[in-house]
């Protein structure tokens, strides 16, 4: 939990040692080591940026540019996902970046406003492919320090009805308030309401996630298409979307996509959310229209994904808490 | 009273949840990379005692809980009613059984406690960490065995039963940890 506005300088150390910002450092240099050897190029795109993604489930940070006589609203990335995704379309071929995203509102054990991320897309590449990629990168970075288990792969649905029996791709909002009757979660029926998507959320992070990756990586994918994101729906099944998610020791670590290249579902999609956003009283969010322009002008088709580093240092370290893993978390910033 | 949004849910926090006043033991942020936030908070009853886990949506907010601990002195027992008294005001309360409940066993007349109110009525009564209380039945010990191995039952003024080292007597006064109800030492006048 943080206490912001304790500045009395009795916390200006940093949460963690030196020794271990040298193991951090290393990691980092491992990273860049292992994607020079297969030809991606590391880019870098701006922090601050003049608009902002539209996802009402990410919080912003809004400043201000003075420069006299303008006051421009400028926001602080959330992930470099849209910048990067313009570099494809204009020709960069597959790219990895490891920067700063923010995120406001959000901080906890596993969770720091502003934290550090690893994104990288694969031209060419389908979600399998990407899924392989994964797995070679966890297995080289773990390698010496802790063991791992072969890795697994699951279909979202299926691995949903292993452990809770409902059909996670069609609603039926009586099986899932029994469902959270009968398994001690009763107060999900008010949370939840009848929206599909926090329901899965709240089932999947409360039942599921905990048991996921157990000293090995799991891959989670397909997952229902009212959680697509900026994902692309399954040429064979429109109900499910080509997503990832990454668990190691039942911590969420990455996330990523077969990616939506179509610039009118694309657009579609950013009404949604601006809409969701009016419905919510949230924040306004700009719509991107370079990255529409630059989806029009043709993204090669790829896949890409984002790890937390913090979190992977601290399921790598066995740390439990982001504040263990950075120099200074924000109760220290 | 105030209320709380989740964010500021921290131990020890006492708010309102389902009329009935509470504590917050620990409060962990759950966010799915692309989804809802959620707090997962463990909070005790203050009624019950029982410890539960409940979800709530991140902003979501509880109203506080006027609960405030209070040093009082146990002044005397009326056969229904436990009667309590605030030293420096001498403003007295009044606490049935099941309001005073297994702290009944330490208290004796004159002793500090902390009574826990509730909008200005006892909720709770703790008694002392350590308390000092007269053994008045025990089976005679083995003399000159000094070892405490072992140990035997007494029965104390108050009515509790703790077990005690084979040397200790009958009319002894002995210092008691109320909260493992553990035997410390004799008590020397």
């Amino acid at each position: 939990m943080i206490h912001p506005g304790n500045l009395s300088g009795a916390d200006w150390r940093p949460g963690c040692s030196i020794e271990f910002l040298r193991q951090r450092a290393e990691l980092l240099r491992q990273i860049r080591e292992f994607f020079r050897a297969r030809d991606v190029l590391e880019v870098e795109t701006p922090l601050l940026s003049q608009a902002i993604g539209t996802d009402p489930q990410l919080a912003f940070f809004r400043t201000e540019f003075d420069f006299p006589p303008l006051r421009q609203a400028m926001y602080l990335q959330t992930s470099p996902e849209f910048a990067m995704k313009r570099l494809l379309a204009a020709g960069s071929g597959s790219i990895y970046q490891i920067c700063k995203a923010f995120r406001n509102g959000e901080a906890g054990r596993f969770h720091n406003p502003e934290f550090t991320m690893l994104e990288w897309y694969r031209v060419g590449f389908c979600l399998a492919d990407l899924m392989d990629e994964c797995e070679a990168l966890i297995g080289s970075l773990f390698a010496g320090i802790k063991a791992l288990e072969p890795a697994q792969r699951f279909g979202y649905c299926s691995l949903f009805a292993d452990y809770t029996r409902l059909n996670a791709a069609e609603f039926s909002p009586a099986d899932y308030r029994a469902y959270a009757e009968a398994s001690g979660l009763p107060e999900a029926v008010t949370v939840c309401g009848d929206d599909h998507a926090t329901w899965l959320d709240f089932l999947f992070s409360h039942r599921i996630q905990p048991h996921l990756g157990i000293g090995r990586l799991c891959m989670v994918y397909g997952y229902p298409a009212c959680q697509s994101s900026l994902a692309r729906l399954n040429e064979h099944d429109p109900l499910i979307t080509d997503r990832v998610e990454l668990f190691i020791d039942g911590v969420e670590l990455g996330n990523g996509f077969f990616e939506l290249a179509d610039p009118e579902e694309q657009n579609r999609r950013f009404d949604q959310e601006l809409a969701a956003r009016r419905q919510q009283k949230l924040p306004v969010a700009l719509k991107d229209e370079r990255l529409l322009a630059a989806l029009r002008a043709g993204l090669p088709d790829c896949s890409g994904i984002a790890i937390g580093i913090d979190r992977l240092l601290m399921v790598l370290f066995g740390k439990p808490s982001i504040g263990d893993v950075v120099s200074f978390s924000i109760n220290r910033a | 009273m105030a209320t709380y949004s989740t964010n500021e849910f921290r131990g020890g926090l006492k708010v309102m949840l389902d009329n009935d006043p509470c504590a917050i033991i620990e409060n962990e942020f759950v966010k799915p990379g692309k989804g809802q936030a959620f707090n997962r908070v463990k909070i005790r009853n203050l009624k019950t005692g029982r410890v539960i886990e409940r979800t709530f949506k991140s902003g979501e907010t509880l109203e506080g809980a006027d609960v405030v601990d209070v040093e009082m002195q146990y002044l005397y027992n009326d056969g229904s009613f436990r009667h309590f008294m605030k030293p420096d005001t001498f403003e007295q309360y009044q606490a049935d059984e099941k309001t005073v409940g297994d702290a009944v066993q330490w208290l004796k007349d004159q002793d500090n406690c902390t009574v826990t109110l509730w909008n200005d009525a006892p909720l709770a009564v703790t008694p002392a960490n350590f308390v000092e209380l007269a053994i008045v039945e025990t089976d005679p010990g083995v003399r000159g065995d000094t070892s405490g191995g072992g140990g035997k039952p007494a029965k104390l003024e108050t009515g509790a039963v703790v077990r005690v080292p084979l040397f200790v007597q009958t009319g002894e006064v002995i210092k008691v940890d109320t909260r493992t109800g553990e035997y410390i030492s004799r008590v020397k006048d």
